[in-house]
């Protein structure tokens, strides 16, 4: 089927959502920071940004190399 | 309930109907004042109207009136307003290029009216099989984001003839199918009008397209799907709806490797062999894009991309649609 590397890559990507959802709600989600008073909160948010955003551009470089790996052939030609 | 089916077949009625009726004058009205651009994918010098934007917001916007006449919601109206305000940024845009980081940031500031009517609560993310993570604070930076990227990955994937409108067609109703599921059934209600506004204005944009939505078209269809997820709390499944998109934008993005619109690319990432049929380009310096990787196995005509596109759409459709039944789990 045409694009049949592409529906495969969809997929890849569809699993690694599902993953990051594995990762940040059971682990991520309960971290918390305390002994800060008020700050307390902004700092909890800001750690989880980090983590978040670290998430982010980890998924950014795995779908980078699965797209080399499966459009190796591809991105040569 | 059987108000809201009632009202339901009402709205989707208006939304067709409104696109279907106006699109023809629009073309005319556009036609007559010479706004059109060259359509590059056909063997005949073809000039297409262009944009479709306001027959779409016309469409979006009686249907969501018509829903707020029977449920005065802060929902519809931060639906209406965030969708309107982003039209707005994509109209400036069909008139007059704007550079490439104004419109994120512009359609950024169409979020606001989610923020400020408070359409949003409860701020939480809502993930499959795991629950939802509560971040007050993040929340609100995850929607001034969400409208900006949805708007952006929906105006990427207007590539070819009834691409666009297709694939929004095919996203919105696994979105409202999306919405049902997890029970959200008045923003499922409200999102029925986007599915039937681009499912009417595919009709006009199908090829040969005798209309482009423009920036104003697709940035409106954008934003009103981005609002639609933050509302009904299906981000992430009105993510997965649009993987192609995604893909696109992400594989745009990792090659060229900076924010710049795509007609400021010099190299184009497909051209034509003499039967005109679409064909990877060889160049080196021409970005890696979803119709480029669609075409690495050979030439294709216009439409056979397109339905590839159509098919990865469905595709995605179903993996939303299965995210949502995995919301309703938990582990």
């Amino acid at each position: 089927m045409k694009g049949t590397p592409i529906f495969f890559y969809v997929f890849v990507m569809w699993l690694l959502i599902i993953a990051g959802g594995a990762l940040i709600v059971p682990v991520i989600a309960h971290i918390s920071i305390q002994g800060f008073g008020n700050l307390g909160g902004i700092l909890d948010s800001i750690v989880k940004a980090g983590i978040a955003i670290s998430l982010v551009a980890l998924w950014i470089l795995i779908m980078s190399k699965v797209k080399n790996w499966i459009f190796h052939k591809q991105i040569r030609h | 309930m059987l108000d809201k089916t009632i009202i339901g077949i009402l709205i989707s009625a208006i939304a067709f109907v409104t696109v279907y009726a106006i699109t023809p004058s629009l073309i005319k009205v556009l036609t007559k004042r010479n706004m059109v651009v060259k359509d590059y994918n056909k063997e005949v010098a073809t000039m297409v109207a262009r944009p479709g934007g306001p027959s779409i917001l016309a469409g979006i916007l009686a249907s969501e009136l018509t829903l707020y006449a029977f449920f005065a919601s802060t929902d519809i109206l931060a639906i209406i307003i965030t969708t309107s305000l982003a039209f707005l940024v994509g109209f400036a845009d069909d008139r007059k290029v704007l550079g490439g980081w104004f419109k994120p940031l512009a359609l950024a500031a169409s979020a606001l009216p989610i923020i400020l009517l408070g359409a949003y609560t409860p701020p939480h993310l809502a993930f499959p099989l795991f629950g939802s993570v509560k971040i007050p604070e993040l929340y609100l930076g995850l929607v001034v984001i969400i409208i900006p990227v949805m708007g952006n990955t929906v105006n990427s994937i207007d590539v070819l003839n009834g691409v666009a409108s297709g694939f929004m067609t095919i996203a919105s109703f696994a979105l409202t199918i999306c919405l049902v599921i997890v029970h959200h059934y008045d923003t499922a209600l409200a999102s029925l009008p986007l599915g039937f506004v681009s499912l009417a204005f595919y009709k006009y944009h199908k090829i040969p397209s005798k209309i482009f939505p423009g920036d104003s078209g697709a940035l409106t269809l954008g934003a009103m799907y981005g609002a639609l997820s933050i509302i009904g709390h299906v981000e992430i499944v009105a993510a997965i709806a649009l993987l192609p998109a995604v893909i696109n934008s992400f594989l745009f993005l990792s090659s060229v490797k900076r924010i710049v619109e795509h007609r400021q690319i010099k190299a184009s990432p497909v051209v034509h062999t003499e039967d005109f049929k679409l064909m990877a380009s060889t160049d080196k310096s021409a970005p890696v894009t979803l119709v480029r990787l669609i075409l690495a196995n050979g030439p294709l005509t216009e439409k056979q991309v397109g339905f590839v596109i159509f098919r990865l759409a469905l595709f995605s459709a179903a993996l939303a649609i299965i995210t949502a039944f995995m919301m309703e789990i938990r582990l």
